[in-house]
């Protein structure tokens, strides 16, 4: 084959390498605009995992890279005047220079082409004349800027400003220095790779960035600026720079990696944020990648092109989510300052790929560290309970203190008659309460008749309601001896009056239905009822009734009451301002719009035996523009703190009818927003969406960004398991 | 592991075969391992349509169901689609699943007159205004099933996962490795969780074979798919052509909790229903 490479970075002369290495008689050549040892950036990372492939694909590669290689096992985290030293992270680095020099070598004793300051203008010069153009020209690549509708390229920028210094300080190991200033947060993410120098990013928030003056210093100033701020870390030694200006870190991402014979590679064709040090390691298995695809599928161009796409995407979207997760830690990392050293540690630790068990594995002590911490153990004490076994008070009372951090929530079976729960009630509550999980939710019980979302839910409106939920409350005792029963309170509003689910929601009663409360005359989708807007009357009969709930749900013997003020049931109808336009004092702003649902909290408190905790349901992002934000649902929580809430059960979603405002429903699609509020309003919170994993628990739990999580039901449903 | 079910597609869209042999087909399958009969859809290209060729198979098997995987909502009109679902629900005896999805071809939304920019919300609409015409009594038959026949949703975007959780019984997905399977099913449950529905989703999967001539499947694939660009060569090294291939395949869904997964031959040869009924023993 005859191939141009576009780029002498590390992903196009490792392919060249591999190329001549499976058949010499390929003719290659690689242009590079820039003269040979001029690089930007100091030192790369590489995994041990990632140092195998390299060993299996070339090993004289391997050899001369093994031999250049700095390693350490360890990350130091430099927070409130302490270094936590945290074990078994086997990773390397290797000068950026000597890396390339090594592989410009390599490349040239095995009769690559190597065309250095030859500037390429676009790939079509290639195109025709030879048989594979390789876009291997980094983050700006002008091959890839050629075709980027083709390729279907986005740029994702990320939110904070960094800067890539070197220094001649050799840090031991890899270095993470948190530094709080008086114009924010700073921090640095370093590592040595040589004898004599480490890599030394600074990285702060636009904000910071700005309040610090950055963004109208000069190179060298900003670089005196962060020799000064960094002095104690790195007394006599000094920053260097190499046309070192900050920047902000853009996210390149390509729907497809080829086009025609041309296919890009590394930055070119993706980008994952520095703070997971995985550039360059994907940059050389994709290279990997594409050789190995030539030699299963010769003379088969667009076979294997597409077999090299099929192989690296994947794995390359998961990196680039999980740098993502990592980007957006840093972002708002000033949020976790007032954890202990142990818990800031697991949570910086945590922030990516790596769970509970994974960090377990590589570093037992720091993790049993962080768990004794975690249970408020006493000095010395070793043997403690995995985070999700640690018992949790959210009030003084015994009914607040729950034996785990499990939390089970069911679906509705919609079998209530007249809002009595039936059978099926107690067998699933029952279940539910034997499965040892220390907090477990009823479906949504209507106040009133009319806070139905179905002719099938449950109730607490008169006596016999109370009679049924305390015989309920009764067997769960008996099958589980420590659960703690929550009871959801729930008024469906606008969204009321519907045929049973197990076909379908939001399906309205063709006959037999009942007039549906709202803030305002809006219907929640095209095929439901219109509501009517609540009255001075109708606001405080409601009122009333939501209080001789809680009343009567004490009296049933529940230890925890949640006030449902989310999926787009009538509080949370109230809260947004997509289903609340009045004009009244409880329309508005944020502060009108949250009036009725904190006054309907305020009585529910008063009703409620003060002893036991009251828990609220909260919409935190309606994730439909001009709707309830995520900034607004921090303030709500601590609105409904300031009402007498100890927990906030954290949600999103459902405020309006309109699947463009759904997530991607991955893995703890919702943790974030809990994390969120649990931190920046301080408040406990449980965390929810697709948590399926006790691991995942003890990660959410121990790392700081949930006090209690909502597990998928199904898995502990007898008869719905699937 | 639990049990996957098998379902065979008809060749409605394969090259080399004859309409009028179609029934042939299905009698053949009725009598092998399956479960169902799958059939996809395409307005612009040289294919059968969908509901049509599924009636044909209703009339000379009895067993097997009927599964759209799936049929383009938003190119027909609801109250249509609704008709002709119930109409073949009804003379089937209830053996209707309907899977239904956006497409991905904006050739075939022109050729139908039907406007492509709101195409997300028309398909929310239309599964809604499905099931009222099931359960009402304006626009008959009356399906065979109380409700009207089961109804699935494609597709892989945040918004396919929340329509399927509100509206339907469960999820179709569109093909591929048992890893993707299981990734787009997870996600599946977790919509379904998320909407506060009881139960869980019923789990549909699909993927192609081509035992009997390797060679002309994937020749068909990169011809179906030209449309997709790049990822035509994808979905062809995607094909099954191997009972090795089979097997490991639909052990990978069971793993995943596929509750059905049809094979789609990429042929016409009814030879590949031996064949896969070989794979399957």
């Amino acid at each position: 084959m005859k191939i141009e490479v576009v780029g002498a970075g590390p992903a196009g002369l490792y392919f060249s390498i591999l190329m001549k290495r499976a058949d010499p008689r390929h003719e290659i050549t690689v242009s590079e605009r820039n003269p040979p040892g001029a690089t930007y950036g100091w030192g790369v990372v590489f995994s041990d995992e990632s140092l195998g492939e390299l060993r299996d694909a070339d090993y004289e590669t391997y050899l001369a890279i093994d031999e250049a290689l700095v390693r350490w096992s360890s990350i130091d985290v430099h927070y409130q005047g302490q270094r936590i030293r945290s074990t078994g992270h086997g990773f390397a680095a290797i000068a950026r220079t000597e890396l390339l020099r090594l592989l410009r070598e390599r490349a040239g004793d095995l009769g690559v082409r190597l065309a250095f300051e030859h500037e390429v203008e676009n790939a079509e010069a290639f195109t025709e004349g030879c048989d594979l153009v390789v876009g291997a020209d980094g983050v700006r690549s002008v091959v890839r800027a050629g075709a980027e509708k083709a390729f279907g390229t986005t740029l994702s920028p990320t939110a904070s400003k960094y800067v890539w210094y070197g220094t001649d300080l050799a840090l031991p190991v890899f270095t993470f220095i948190f530094k709080p200033t008086e114009h924010g947060l700073f921090q640095v993410h370093a590592y040595p790779y040589d004898a004599h120098r480490s890599t030394f990013i600074v990285e702060c928030t636009e904000p910071t960035w700005r309040r610090a003056g950055l963004d109208t210093m000069t190179e060298t100033d900003s670089m005196a600026f962060c020799q000064q701020l960094f002095a104690e870390h790195l007394s006599e030694h000094r920053l260097m720079s190499n046309r070192s200006a900050w920047g902000t870190f853009v996210t390149v991402r390509n729907r497809s990696w080829h086009d025609g014979n041309v296919v890009l590679m590394g930055d070119a064709a993706h980008t994952a944020h520095f703070s997971i040090g995985s550039g360059t390691r994907l940059a050389m298995d994709d290279a990997i990648a594409l050789a190995k695809a030539f030699v299963e599928h010769p003379a088969e161009l667009e076979t294997a092109l597409a077999a090299y796409e099929a192989e690296r995407q994947p794995i390359v979207e998961r990196f680039q989510e999980v740098a993502t997760d990592s980007a957006r830690y840093f972002e708002s990392v000033g949020r976790y300052l007032g954890f202990s050293p142990e818990q800031f540690t697991f949570n910086l630790l945590t922030r990516g790929r790596i769970s509970h068990n994974n960090l377990t594995a590589r570093d037992p002590a720091l993790v049993n560290r962080a768990e004794a911490n975690f249970a408020g153990a006493p000095p010395g004490r070793v043997l403690v309970p995995p985070p999700v076994l640690v018992p949790l008070s959210l009030s003084g009372s015994g009914a607040g203190r729950l034996a785990n951090r499990v939390v089970l929530a069911l679906p509705a079976p919609d079998t209530a008659e007249d809002g009595r729960p039936g059978h099926e009630h107690t067998t699933a509550l029952e279940a539910a309460a034997s499965t040892g999980a220390g907090l477990v939710v009823t479906e949504p019980v209507a106040p009133v008749p009319e806070g139905r979302i179905t002719s099938g839910s449950a109730g607490l409106w008169k006596d016999e309601h109370t009679e049924a939920w305390a015989g309920i409350v009764e067997r769960m005792r008996a099958a589980g001896p420590e659960v703690r029963v929550a009871l959801r309170l729930t008024h469906a509003g606008r969204r009321g009056a519907t045929l049973p689910r197990h076909r379908g929601l939001d399906r309205p009663l063709p006959s037999g239905g009942w007039r549906l409360a709202a803030p305002s005359p809006l219907a929640y989708s095209g095929r439901s009822r219109r509501p009517e807007e609540m009255d001075a009357y109708a606001l405080a009969t409601t009122r009333d009734a939501y209080a001789a709930a809680a009343g009567r749900a004490a009296a049933a013997g529940f230890d925890v009451l949640l006030l449902d003020a989310a999926d787009g049931y009538l509080l949370a109808s109230f809260l947004s301002p997509l289903a609340n336009q009045r004009e009244d004092a409880y329309g508005g702003d944020l502060e009108a719009r949250a009036r009725f649902p904190l006054e309907v909290a305020e009585a529910v408190r008063a009703a409620w035996p003060a002893e036991r905790p009251l828990a609220v349901r909260l919409v935190t992002d309606d994730r439909v523009p001009g709707g309830v934000s995520p900034d607004d649902g921090v303030d709500l929580a601590r609105r409904f703190v300031a009402a007498g809430a100890v927990l906030i059960d954290v949600t999103a979603g459902h405020t309006v009818a309109d699947e463009r405002a759904a997530p991607d429903y991955r893995r703890l699609f919702n943790a974030g927003l809990a994390d969120r509020i649990r931190n920046e309003a301080g408040v406990a919170t449980v965390a929810a969406g697709h948590i399926t994993r006790l691991d995942e628990v003890n990660t959410l739990l121990a790392a700081g960004r949930a006090d209690l999580c909502r597990l998928e039901p199904r898995l502990y449903q007898k008869g719905n398991a699937r | 592991m639990s049990a996957v079910r098998i379902g065979v597609g008809l060749p409605t869209s394969t090259p080399n075969r004859r309409a009028t042999e179609l029934t042939d087909w299905a009698v053949r399958a009725e009598l092998g391992p399956f479960t169902s009969l799958g059939v996809i859809d395409r307005l612009v290209y040289d294919s059968l349509d969908p509901l049509v060729a599924l009636t044909a198979a209703a009339a000379v098997t009895s067993r097997l169901r009927l599964v759209t995987m799936v049929v383009i909502g938003p190119v027909r009109p609801a109250a249509l689609l609704a008709k002709e679902a119930a109409s073949l629900d009804a003379l089937s005896g209830g053996r209707l699943t309907l899977g239904v999805s956006l497409g991905a071809r904006r050739d075939d939304y022109d050729a139908a007159g039907a406007s492509w920019g709101d195409r997300g919300r028309r398909l929310s609409d239309q599964l809604a205004a499905m099931r009222e015409i099931w359960e009402g009594t304006t626009i008959g038959p009356r399906p065979a099933t109380l409700g009207g026949p089961e109804l699935l949703v494609g597709g892989g975007s945040g918004p396919s996962f929340a329509r399927a959780a509100r509206y339907a019984d469960g999820y179709v997905h569109g093909g591929g490795p048992p890893r993707a399977f299981a990734s787009a099913a997870e996600r599946a449950r977790a919509a379904w969780t998320d909407a506060d529905r009881p139960g869980g989703p019923a789990l549909w999967g699909q993927s192609y074979t081509a035992l009997s001539d390797p060679d002309a499947g994937e020749a068909y694939l990169r011809h179906y798919y030209a449309f997709t660009g790049p990822f035509a060569e994808r979905i062809a090294a995607g094909l099954l052509t191997t009972e090795k291939a089979v097997r490991e395949h639909v052990a990978g869904y069971a793993g995943a909790g596929c509750d059905e997964l049809v094979l789609l031959p990429a042929t016409s040869d009814p030879a590949e229903l031996d064949r896969l009924a070989d794979a399957l023993s």
